[in-house]
């Protein structure tokens, strides 16, 4: 007799009705997006902040450079004393004092640059000061020992490497870029998916456990069939969610972004500034072109075949040890012990991920961890964009889904003997045992 | 009558405990067989064994002469010692769910929900969630679902659990009603005036062992003392009771008789007839009691228990 149709439908249907899960579908992208706009509004706020900042230039060579923004504003004194200065901007609530002392040598200059402030100055500030700075004396020092600073200005030169593989496939940053974007994505999602509705599995079989329906259940359909029925159900309940949050979250973006008229790409990620850096040495119109190029050079059938079958292959692999942490215990509080090591390949995964294949794709770390089952999943999908060789993914899938059988058959014998254990919390020692049952 | 269940040495061991040992039952079709035995002594291993939910380490069990098959799930309903539904599932559906597991198709197993339903006056508890019900309405709920099926075995633990009299009563003539429609029901209960109302035949489970089994009358013989109750009336009390103690083993006596003036519990031996004692009171003196004591399946689970 086949229950599993009917396992799914009710595990499916209960995820779905729940109360907490429709008010975490839908409050979830909201809470996220007003995060998002908050955290920009302050960002924004914290810049819109007007500053005056005094200068105080006694080689008067410098003064130049600091010209008035929006923002700051430069209050370039003359003919004063420092400690004069120093009273002034006391009083009128300057955000600070740039000292420059004469000195002979320009080398001298830089190293005797002072600010004074009342409270440590913002990173940014300082470093703006800096760099501005820094380029007149550098012009100044040029000049002094007779260098033609147009010269240098028309000697410097952009460079682009036009990479190509030897199948003469083109590539270029921007690809690299948005294979970084395309796995990191996929690694991600994976990642988050397990934990959250790994959880929500183990949830729901210390459930049946408490409410001692179990054994109902379990005269009635095998063991596995219910632990297979709740992953499955949990998971198509997982990515109803998703789907949910995406669209929503999508919609959100637009309606948010529209209404307070922020800026998102002011909020700049570490990545978006390299993209930008790339930008810089092309024109928009060029960029937009190389950008549907670079997609169109990804391979996309094979991303998202290899998506499909990595991203069910590691769901599948944890959930099942998931329930059987669920089956092996009487409340969610005894299953810490159990979670570490669990926790433990995945976070792994995702730190070799992050590290090591952004940095060379097709490393042995990389390579050697995209075959090991537990992190194979996040570290294959994050290598795949920069293309695997397919003997490498079939033998990695292959492991995968060779381990899977395995976490399925251990897990479905500590589920079968532990749903129906109660009272006490077992050790690691005991549930060996329980695999001899 | 052929035996619809048949358990052949059945032994199951986890780890170093050894939960069954050896153990054989015969459950009569058409008998209502009660599973006695003191706490952990190995009941519910076995009930989970006829239940295929643990698989047994040696030994057979048949069902209907044939060998458990995954198929025999339809045929048995079992109601655990250790009960519960979903507690936010809503009655109708949790109920619908469970009888479609059992092999039941959802149109069916509404009828007969409905049936139920209505016998039990409790057909407006369908759209509510069972942790609206109270424990007793749940286990309600429990039992219709256990025998919606119809199945040839029914396996209770404890089904009295919970209820109040006149819903134990209710379930009690249920589970008789089921029996003389055809059911076989297997009863495990520490219960033991249930026993004696319910049960034709027993077997006892004590430290994984089965230590007694057969027709309850029969046991009951096996057990007996050859005691008789006796109450008699007289003019010269002491004369009597001296008289009989001279032919007679006699033990102190307690009962309720109208006429109490002598109350004496007497032993005859193996060849004597209660006949002969009999006619010897009634030349001594007037009979008003005369009553053979049966041993209680509670005195012979006790006795059982201690002796091994």
């Amino acid at each position: 007799m086949n229950h599993l149709p009917l396992i799914i439908k009710r595990e499916y249907l209960t995820k779905v009705r729940n109360k907490s899960f429709i008010v975490m579908t839908f409050l979830s992208p909201m809470i996220m997006i007003a995060l998002v706009a908050v955290v920009a509004y302050l960002s924004q706020l914290n810049n819109n902040k007007e500053r005056t900042i005094a200068i105080l230039d006694e080689t008067e060579m410098l003064s130049s450079v600091f010209e008035n923004t929006e923002n700051t504003t430069y209050n370039i004194l003359e003919a004063t004393e420092l400690k004069d200065a120093l009273e002034l901007i006391k009083d009128d609530e300057s955000y600070g004092l740039l000292y420059i002392a004469n000195t002979d040598s320009i080398a001298e200059i830089a190293q005797n640059i002072k600010f004074f402030s009342e409270e440590s100055p913002s990173l940014t500030v300082i470093s703006g000061l800096e760099r501005k700075l820094e380029r007149r004396l550098t012009d100044l020092k040029l000049e002094q020992d007779g260098v033609d600073i147009e010269q240098i200005r028309a000697s410097k030169t952009n460079i682009d490497i036009a990479q190509e593989s030897f199948d003469g496939q083109k590539s270029s940053k921007i690809d690299n870029l948005l294979k970084l974007a395309f796995g990191g994505i996929a690694g991600y999602l994976l990642f988050m998916f397990i934990i959250i509705y790994g959880n929500m599995i183990m949830r729901s079989v210390i459930e049946e456990k408490t409410s001692r329906i179990i054994e109902v259940i379990i005269s009635s359909v095998k063991p596995i069939q219910l632990m297979m029925g709740k992953i499955i159900g949990t998971s198509l309940a997982g990515v109803t969610q998703f789907a949910i949050w995406v669209v929503l979250g999508g919609l959100m973006f637009v309606i948010v972004s529209s209404i307070f008229g922020i800026d998102m790409a002011q909020m700049q990620t570490p990545q978006q500034e390299m993209m930008n850096q790339a930008m810089q040495s092309q024109g928009t119109q060029a960029m937009a072109e190389n950008i549907i190029i670079s997609i169109n050079n990804l391979p996309i059938t094979n991303l998202i075949v290899a998506f499909m079958f990595f991203f069910i292959g590691g769901y599948l692999l944890y959930s099942s040890l998931y329930a059987a942490i669920g089956a092996a215990v009487d409340n969610e509080t005894d299953t810490q012990q159990f979670m570490l090591p669990i926790l433990m390949p995945l976070i792994l995964a995702v730190y070799v991920g992050v590290f090591t294949v952004i940095e060379d794709p097709h490393g042995t770390v990389s390579t050697v961890f995209s075959f090991i089952p537990f992190t194979s999943p996040v570290v294959m999908l994050m290598r795949i964009p920069f293309g695997v060789p397919m003997w490498q993914q079939i033998l990695s899938l292959l492991l995968l889904i060779g381990t899977f059988m395995l976490a399925v058959w251990f897990a479905a014998k500590i589920y079968r003997v532990g749903i129906l254990m109660y009272g006490k919390k077992p050790s690691y020692k005991e549930l060996f045992k329980w695999l001899k049952y | 009558m052929s035996d619809l269940l048949v358990a052949n040495s059945v032994s199951k061991r986890f780890g170093d405990f050894t939960a069954l040992n050896k153990v054989s039952i015969s459950v009569p079709n058409g008998s209502i067989f009660g599973l006695l035995g003191p706490n952990g002594a190995g009941k519910t291993t076995l009930i989970r064994i006829i239940n295929q939910i643990t698989m047994p380490d040696e030994g057979k069990v048949l069902l209907d002469g044939h060998a458990l098959k995954p198929e025999h799930i339809r045929d048995i309903g079992y109601l655990p010692e250790e009960r519960g539904l979903y507690k936010s599932m809503k009655v109708g559906e949790q109920a619908l769910y469970l009888a479609q597991l059992k092999g039941l198709s959802k149109s069916e197993a509404k009828s007969r929900l409905k049936y139920w339903f209505d016998k039990l006056e409790i057909g407006d508890w369908w759209n509510k969630k069972i942790q609206e019900l109270s424990k007793g309405q749940a286990q309600k709920i429990q039992f219709v679902v256990t025998v919606l099926h119809r199945p040839k075995l029914l396996i209770f633990d404890e089904p009295f659990s919970g209820f109040d009299p006149i819903n134990a009563n209710l379930i009690k003539d249920e589970i008789l009603q089921l029996r003389d429609e055809g059911a076989t029901v297997i009863f495990s209960t520490h219960r033991m005036e249930s026993v004696e109302e319910l049960c034709d035949h027993i077997a006892l489970i004590h430290k994984s062992k089965k230590v007694l089994d057969g027709k309850l009358n029969d046991i009951k013989r096996q057990y007996k003392t050859n005691t008789f109750e006796i109450g008699l009336q007289s003019n010269n009390k002491d004369e009597v009771i001296k008289a009989i103690r001279e032919k007679f083993e006699v033990l102190p006596a307690t009962f309720k008789n109208l006429y109490d003036d002598i109350k004496l519990n007497v032993k005859i031996e193996e060849n004597v007839s209660p006949n002969d004692l009999l006619s010897f009171l009634t030349s001594k003196a007037e009979v008003h009691h005369f009553v053979e004591v049966l041993p209680s399946a509670n005195d012979i689970f006790i006795q059982t228990v201690k002796n091994n």
